[in-house]
């Protein structure tokens, strides 16, 4: 069955299907031991997601936003990105950024309330700053690929955004501005059912990826669920935006199976039943359920990914709860690089 | 010795700066094949090409987002609003992303962009063509804030501000485009942050920015028939403000009038009369007089003279203050 949200009209692409049966030729051009890291970046990035809500509740992050359900689409699309390209995330990327090689404990120093934006190094991982604004990331995507293109980089920049992203001016300025330029960027919207209490339905009475045809760019709906075909389609959009095509928007179903965020109930605005019913289409159990079946995973494969996620979620965990308060000389270090006499006299007035 | 206007003085700072840094773009509504709605980027994309001097769809946050993007890639947007109302839909970008981006990637990304917005009124300008912007700018943590007055000085500031390695918004002056200065276009000088002395006088200190600069230095010269010597101060620099300059003003006149187009509510006079009486509180003689638009909206063509600080208002204002 499809994700819920899911219009009439056109299929999603789609390589295997809910039950973990392939539709079609499942060849995507990954070897068996791509298509286990894939496995494995899954199982590890939906163990960490739960250790973060866990996490919240014990107090040693501040609200967190969750991304169970969604890991196939952002591990797919960010396993496609070559070393050089570029990603604007919004606050619900984690999964794609420890693909991008982010270190989790500084991605989640944001959550933690230790630092704003990029915790990390944006330009050395090429994974821009957690954007929490909705839809700005996107234009900044698109400036960025404006650079690259006028640096003939050859690289290509990747804008992550959900359904409710759709509806926002920015997201209008930053699509219309890529299809006009015709820059090397992919758009890449999450449609996850729900912005946070605000069906995609109520968001939008059209379809999101048919915008692309009024952006003078291809449109193209993907499973978002389908890990394999998410791949695909990246992998494709990132081609053709190597070659000077220019941009692509992809819509990518999928569904949010928890809260908005850890201050969010959902059980005020949506049934279990649509919830259930979602966890039936997940990514993660028809993966690994096609990797069985064709040979490219075992039982004890599986074990061992889940004792290493498990491992891993426990090493962010302590590293992340040794993080002490920030000093508090960096409500300043930053704000300029060539700070005022009177901002330096703040300073001083602060720090005593 | 070259004449320049204000119009021709920007233009040859974007000139020299797109010649002398490979970087540095410029972007914005109708820049490229018109030259600019005030000229000030004319000849440009002619002499630069279009990738590098170009024309966007009508989209002023998505001028603003992309330069910030643009700075990730490590190039210098100069980018141009092309009106002072119109500068709003890029509040959102300007405010959460261009001002804080430094901060929020620890030093690691800085954002050079220069962000030029036609403002301010006095040109029989259409609604929202007419409007003084720079408190939401000044406020706004991250940026700093500059406003010519004078053709000479606005090529140093333009050039100041692409040269710097922190966001700075120039707001032209519209109604100043046309004026003509003499001399020698350089960048030597004062910096950004620096206020300037343009009449000394002992008695009373004018402060004004932008087009109001003439009309103090008028106000300076009618009241000084009456025996009355005006200092007038052109502030250059709203955000930072030069505090060394505001302090000795206080102590050595012990009179301050300040002089704005912007609504009178939180305009710079109040930003003004604070650090005047934090820093100068024991010289002053009489509070800090305010001269400024009124807490109204922009009027249409025809009120404009009875919004925009008058000459005559000035004087009374340092009259008054003179005789507390």
């Amino acid at each position: 069955m499809d994700a819920p949200g899911d219009r009439a009209g056109r299929e999603p692409e789609r390589i295997i299907l809910p039950d973990g049966t392939a539709v079609g030729d499942p060849d995507v051009g990954l070897s068996p031991d791509d298509l286990r890291v894939l496995l494995r970046w899954m199982v590890v990035a939906r163990r960490l997601d739960r250790e973060c809500i866990a996490l919240q509740r014990q107090g040693e992050l501040t609200v967190y936003p969750g991304y169970e359900g969604q890991e196939a689409a952002q591990i797919g699309s960010a396993f496609a990105l070559g070393p050089d390209d570029m990603v604007f995330p919004t606050f619900r990327e984690l999964a794609a950024a420890l693909v991008r090689g982010v270190d989790p404990v500084r991605y989640l120093w944001y959550h933690r309330g230790t630092w704003h934006g990029g915790p990390y190094d944006p330009r050395a991982t090429r994974f821009g700053p957690i954007c929490i604004p909705i839809a700005t990331q996107i234009v900044h995507a698109v400036g960025y690929a404006l650079g690259q293109k006028l640096d003939a980089t050859g690289a290509v920049t990747i804008a992550y955004f959900g359904d409710g992203s759709t509806s926002e001016g920015d997201f209008h300025e930053g699509a219309n501005l890529a299809g006009v330029w015709k820059v090397p960027a992919v758009l890449f919207c999450q449609n996850n059912g729900w912005a946070i209490s605000v069906p995609t339905a109520e968001q939008t009475a059209g379809e999101i990826w048919r915008r692309g045809a009024g952006y003078g760019m291809p449109g193209v709906l993907v499973d978002g669920n389908d890990v394999l075909a998410v791949y695909r389609a990246t992998r494709d959009a990132l081609a053709r935006a190597r070659a000077g095509d220019g941009p692509t928007l992809i819509e990518a179903r999928t569904y949010r199976i928890g809260a908005h965020s850890t201050a969010d109930d959902p059980t005020r605005y949506r049934d279990e039943a649509e919830v259930e019913a979602a966890r039936a289409a997940d990514p993660i159990a028809r993966f690994r359920t096609w990797m069985t079946a064709t040979g490219h995973a075992d039982e004890a494969l599986l074990t061992a990914y889940e004792a290493e996620a498990e491992a891993f979620a426990l090493g962010v965990r302590d590293q992340l709860t040794a993080q002490g308060a920030p000093p508090v000389e960096w409500l300043f270090d930053w704000v300029y690089a060539a700070p005022p006499e009177a901002f330096e006299r703040q300073r001083g007035e602060a720090l005593g | 010795m070259s004449e320049w206007t204000m119009s021709g003085a920007l233009n040859a700072a974007l000139r020299d700066a797109l010649r002398e840094d490979p970087r540095v773009l410029v972007y914005g509504e109708d820049v490229g094949r018109s030259g600019g709605v005030f000229r000030v980027t004319d000849g440009l994309q002619t002499e630069f090409s279009a990738q590098r001097v170009f024309d966007t769809p009508i989209s002023e946050a998505g001028i603003a987002g992309t330069a910030v993007g643009l700075a990730f890639a490590g190039w210098k947007s100069v980018i141009e609003m092309q009106f002072d109302a119109f500068s709003y839909p890029a509040l959102e970008q300007v405010i959460d992303h261009v001002a804080k981006m430094r901060m929020r990637t620890r030093g690691r990304v800085d954002m050079p962009i220069t962000i030029r917005i036609p403002s301010f009124g006095g040109i029989k300008g259409k609604e929202h063509h007419g409007e003084s912007p720079e408190t939401y700018y000044v406020h706004t943590a991250g940026l700093k804030v500059v406003v010519p007055s004078s053709p000479l000085d606005a090529y140093r500031l333009l050039r100041h501000a692409i040269a710097d390695p922190d966001p700075v918004v120039v707001l032209e002056p519209k109604a100043r485009y046309w004026t003509k200065e003499a001399g020698e276009l350089t960048t030597d000088g004062l910096a950004i942050g620096r206020g300037r002395v343009l009449r000394q006088g002992d008695d009373v200190t004018v402060i004004a920015y932008g087009t109001m600069v003439a009309r103090a230095l008028d106000a300076a010269a009618t009241v000084a028939e009456e025996g009355v010597g005006v200092r007038v101060v052109d502030l250059r620099s709203l955000s930072p403000l030069d505090e060394d300059l505001l302090q000795r003003c206080a102590e050595e006149t012990g009179r301050v009038v300040v002089v704005h187009e912007a609504p009178r509510t939180l305009g710079m006079g109040a930003e003004i009369a604070a650090r005047v009486m934090e820093l100068g509180f024991d010289s002053l003689e009489a509070p800090v007089a305010r001269v400024t638009g009124w807490d109204a909206p922009y009027p249409p063509a025809s009120l404009e003279q009875h919004y925009l600080p008058s000459v005559e208002r000035i004087v009374e204002a340092v009259r008054a203050t003179v005789a507390y």
